[in-house]
């Protein structure tokens, strides 16, 4: 089964390659961009097919390794 | 005082401790290769700076996941002195062995300069040869240095005494122009609660030689010597 | 020789549009008895290119001196090796990454990092310092901006990781640059004279062993991309840039050395431009022996890659070596342990051909002698440069204010400070940096010892286009000058030489010129070359850069407490002007900046004048009389005190006397083999320079917070810092 696990920065945490973009975004006339916020997105490939199973195996992942939960949420999606 | 150095792949500032170490203590530490899951009996580890795991997906995520920082953590926990200095220091957050995480440099470049450092606490096994309130000058060589933790952790490493350095400028004045990164509260070192582990971006190992214009570095060093042997 | 992989059919065009011209493609046939499989073509096109070939300038670079009691190994092997005395070596050499730091600024500028550091270490020494020479377009230019970023994160991202202080170089703007920066990375590494490793092979039937990161579709034709002219469909040529893996590089380099700390391995290579088979080509070559590969054992990064892919790629942080037979368990276990790939790929031996198999089928066969041998070289028509115009100090007109105009000089762009740049370089990683960017030349310590290396790159393109003679006589002699302001002696260097299209009479008459300059001040200054690398072709729509020489030099200092920076550091003292001055204007800083004007000879350089006050100079240092020293060059006198006030924090004064020249021809005239020392000694200094025939007159005096030139003319010495430290970051700071 293949998914992918997108990582944010959580609410209220500043994001400075975010803020960038940003600016970036509006010195090149893009007007009514009203925030960005910059993340990172992981492709897995793993052998488990039962859903459920997968998710919480890719929980467990985000909990230990993928991302910082002090400063990071992650959001996950299966792709059959 | 006996200490030992992890070596993750990446880690890239083990001489420079090494070197540190041994002109405070007389000896030469051990040196612990990552994969390694029991620790030699010493008094003070210290876990450099560097790329560890290339500081890939973030800096200290992976190396902070390794087999020797399990045993890293069991040693702090047995009130072992532990110290980490750039990656050292983003790896103990990432652990868990210091509370909240490094994020990248507000100005978003690599910042290698002499920075003036603030001792906040001198009170402390590695900061007692030091006065509190006193100006010091370490070099800072980091892409990730800016620490953030909610402002409820601040709170309480402020009241507990667990900042142990800040950026300020000469005069020791700390003010959000000597914040060289970003950070929250200019915070360049803090402390877990028993004292024991602390984390650092700045590097003191940098700055023991006359020759590297100037030897502040050295107080720390010898801190823990008198503290640990 | 049927095989799926070669279905392709070699047509005329096909060859043509390898790079292989009608004449080459004659040798080629004759050489193959045949046609060529489609992997053949692929060799020849690489192996025959300008960047493996040097076809334009090997013929004028054999001129080159290159020898001397201190060289250990001079050009022809991965970097030059010279002897530091104790038993040591320093390995080093200056390499361009120009063209893919145009197309992709981070990725071009850090694997042009990672492979400098790779060529050094090959050789079994550990990298201990790197330098970057950086030219860019006009500050004004829109991409100017975003390739700066770029280029400064990409060697920042590399050098950093791999844990190798960077430590010194030159950046300067030029609109000639405009479509086509030079990124120019150098890298000098440690090791025992008597453990350096080569890359001939030997010993029929022995392991070819292939170490470090697989094998992707990097950069595939990237060594020909290097050599082509750039045109406006450069910026979708973006896929064939190759990307860096600092980390894997880091691990190489380890895992290298600890095998390098045995005796197993008979020769290494490291896989560059052309990857496997210029690597593969040069082993045989040197050793004069054959290889086997067994490309199916490569390892790969992905799925269905040809044996023509394979052999072209030039994915980073790879090595081919040979080892003895029966230790390659040996060797695998520690690249296993650094987790890096490992695998014996083919075999040595006894034809002289390089002979590609795929699952035991032959895929290409091309005899190797002949390919390298055969690859052209090109006496290429040239031109010599016509003679620029005389500018007489005496029609250069005097500013309204001394001041005014030394402050506007020391904020342009090209003489403001770089601090913003090497902020963002490690330059303090292994805790031996004892001159920091920003000075005349860096020093590091050799660890463990007093002694220390000083290193500096230089370069005038501007003296060089004017007179590429005497700007390239300039480049080495400036190089000299500023190893020699440390106090350290000079030992030799590695030339860049980055021009525009050969084929053009006049460029390549630009070429030569340098060439000669270079050659005469290298033989005058006991300065070989040791190392080197041409990049040509460097234009756009037919506008050539600066011809670009740059100078990489090393010098050896045997205490490096005693090394000498520019700072002033007391008050009171004398200032000593040492050479003399006689009012050369022509292509000077002032001319551009004060002027506008770029044009006039370049500055004569007296390579025996040049000699004597250096070698004076240094004696001074090591007799401890000297507390700053500093050489002169651009901006002249003016700058070069302005350049030790700030550094010091302490302010000086200069007594303009009356020298018939005119005060502003005095102060910014740029005459060469000059330095300024501030000394509380003077007397001792003059005596001591009379005796030995050296001009030597006290200009000056160190004191207080502002610079003043000569009856009351000052200025505040926060209002230079402003000026000389705000440039660069406020052009950072603005939008594109």
């Amino acid at each position: 089964m293949k998914a992918k696990v997108y990582i944010t920065l959580k609410n209220g945490v500043l994001d400075p390659q975010g803020k960038a973009i940003e600016h970036a975004l509006g010195a090149l006339d893009f007007g009514g961009v009203n925030e960005v916020r910059q993340g990172k997105m992981i492709e897995l490939d793993i052998a488990e097919s039962d859903e459920a199973k997968a998710k919480s195996q890719i929980e467990a992942m985000c909990e230990k390794l993928l991302a910082n939960t002090v400063i990071e949420n992650y959001a996950i999606e299966l792709i059959g | 005082m006996k200490s030992a150095v992890i070596l993750f792949p990446g880690t890239n500032r083990e001489n420079d401790a090494i070197a540190a170490l041994e002109q405070a203590s007389g000896s030469k530490p051990q040196l612990v290769w990552h994969g390694e899951t029991e620790l030699p009996k010493v008094d003070l580890i210290m876990i450099p700076g560097g790329f560890s795991y290339g500081d890939y997906l973030r800096s200290g995520a992976m190396a902070g996941k390794s087999p020797v920082m399990r045993a890293v953590a069991d040693q702090a926990k047995a009130g072992v002195s532990i110290i980490g200095v750039c990656n050292g220091f983003q790896i103990l957050t990432e652990t868990h062995l210091l509370p909240g995480a490094l994020m990248r440099n507000a100005h978003l470049k690599f910042i290698c300069k002499r920075a003036a450092l603030k001792i906040e606490n001198a009170e402390t096994r590695f900061t007692s040869k030091y006065d509190a309130g006193q100006v010091v000058k370490y070099p800072v060589a980091h892409h990730d240095g800016n620490y953030f933790a909610d402002s409820e952790t601040l709170d309480r490493l402020e009241g507990e005494g667990r900042v142990a350095l800040r950026y300020c400028d000469d005069d020791g004045v700390v003010a959000p122009e000597t914040n060289l990164n970003g950070s929250q509260r200019n915070i360049a070192g803090i402390l877990n609660e028993k004292g024991n582990v602390l984390g650092m971006m700045p590097h003191p190992e940098n700055a023991i030689d006359p020759l590297h214009g100037g030897i502040d570095g050295r107080g720390l060093f010898s801190s823990m010597v008198e503290a640990l042997s | 020789m049927s095989n799926d992989f070669n279905a392709i059919e070699i047509t005329p065009e096909l060859i043509a549009e390898h790079g292989i011209t009608e004449e080459e493609r004659e040798v080629l046939m004759n050489i193959m008895g045949r046609m060529p499989t489609y992997t053949e073509l692929g060799i020849f096109s690489v192996m025959w290119s300008e960047h493996c070939s040097y076809k334009s300038s090997r013929f004028w670079l054999k001129t080159l001196p290159t020898e001397g009691p201190q060289v250990i190994c001079g050009p022809g092997e991965n970097a030059g090796v010279v002897d530091i005395g104790d038993g040591q070596a320093a390995i080093f050499k200056m390499e361009s990454h120009n063209h893919p730091s145009y197309i992709e600024p981070y990725q071009g500028a850090a694997t042009g990092v990672g492979g400098i550091m790779r060529d050094v270490f090959t050789m079994g020494a550990r990298p201990i310092a790197n330098l970057n020479a950086l030219r860019f377009g006009s500050p004004d230019h829109p991409k100017t901006r975003h390739l700066v970023s770029g280029v400064v994160a990409g060697i920042g991202g590399y050098g950093n990781c791999m844990g190798v202080p960077t430590v010194g170089g030159e950046t300067t703007f030029h609109p000639s640059y405009n479509g086509n920066i030079l990124v120019n990375a150098m890298t000098i590494g440690l090791a025992n004279a008597d453990k350096i490793f080569y890359s001939k092979a030997s010993g029929i039937g022995n392991p070819v062993v292939y170490v470090g990161s697989k094998t992707g579709r990097d950069g595939i034709h990237g060594a020909t991309m290097a050599s082509a002219e750039f045109d406006d469909n450069s910026d979708e040529k973006r896929p064939t840039v190759q990307v860096g893996d600092p980390f894997a590089e880091k691990l190489l380099l380890e895992a290298c050395l600890e095998l390098m700390a045995g005796d197993s391995i008979i020769s290494i290579q490291d896989m560059g431009a052309a990857g496997l088979t210029s690597s593969s080509v040069e082993m045989a070559d040197k050793g004069e022996v054959g290889i086997e590969l067994w490309l199916d054992k490569v390892p790969m990064r992905e799925e269905g890659m040809t044996p023509y892919e394979l052999m072209l790629s030039e994915s980073q942080e790879r090595m081919l070596m040979v080892l003895k037979p029966g230790r390659e368990e040996e060797a695998r276990k520690i690249f296993e342990k650094w987790e890096l790939d490992f695998a014996v790929i083919g075999t040595v031996t006894d034809t002289r051909h390089l002979v590609l198999k795929w699952d035991g089928e032959v895929v290409g066969d091309i005899p190797v002698p002949p390919l390298v041998d055969a690859s052209p070289m090109y006496e290429r028509p040239w031109e010599p440069t016509p003679k620029a115009v005389e500018i007489d100090a005496a029609s250069v007109a005097a500013p309204s204010s001394l001041t005014g105009a030394l402050k506007q000089m020391i904020g342009s762009p090209n003489m403001a400070s770089k601090r913003w740049i090497w902020e963002q370089y490690d330059h303090l990683v292994m805790g031996e940096t004892i001159q920091s960017p920003g000075g005349d030349a860096a020093v590091v310590r050799i660890p463990g010892k007093t002694k220390g290396i000083a290193t500096s790159s230089d370069c005038n393109p501007v003296y060089v286009k004017a007179d590429p003679i005497e700007g390239g006589k300039q480049a080495v002699a400036e190089c000299w000058r500023n190893i020699t302001a440390t106090g350290a002696k000079p030992l030799a260097i590695t030339n860049n030489m980055n021009f525009g299209n050969p084929e053009r009479p006049n460029i390549m008459g630009q070429f030569v010129g340098a060439i000669k300059g270079m050659s005469e001040a290298c033989i005058a200054l006991d300065f070989p070359v040791v190392s080197g690398n041409v990049s040509l072709y460097n234009e756009t729509k037919g506008e050539g850069i600066l011809p670009t020489p740059v100078i990489g030099g090393i010098g050896v200092i045997a205490d490096v407490a005693k090394s000498m920076n520019m700072a002033l550091k007391n008050a009171d003292e004398e200032l000593v002007l040492i050479g003399e001055t006689k009012g050369h204007m022509g292509s000077t800083l002032y001319l551009r900046e004060i002027e506008g004007r770029e044009e006039g000879t370049p500055p004569v350089v007296d390579l025996a004048v040049e000699r004597r006050n250096g070698d004076f100079i240094r004696d001074l240092i090591d007799a401890g009389l000297v507390s700053a020293c500093h050489d002169l060059s651009d901006g002249g006198l003016a700058c070069a005190v302005t350049d030790m006030a700030m550094a010091g924090k302490l302010g000086a004064t200069l007594s303009l006397t009356d020298s018939g020249l005119g005060n502003h021809v005095a102060l910014f005239a740029e005459d060469q083999g000059r330095y300024l020392l501030s000394t509380a000694n003077a007397d001792k200094i003059l005596e001591k320079a009379a005796a030995s025939g050296v001009p030597a007159t006290i200009v000056g005096k160190t004191g207080g917070d502002a610079l003043t030139l000569g009856d009351g003319d000052a200025i505040s010495l926060a209002e230079l810092v402003d000026a000389h430290e705000g440039w660069l970051p406020n052009y950072m700071a603005q939008e594109a």
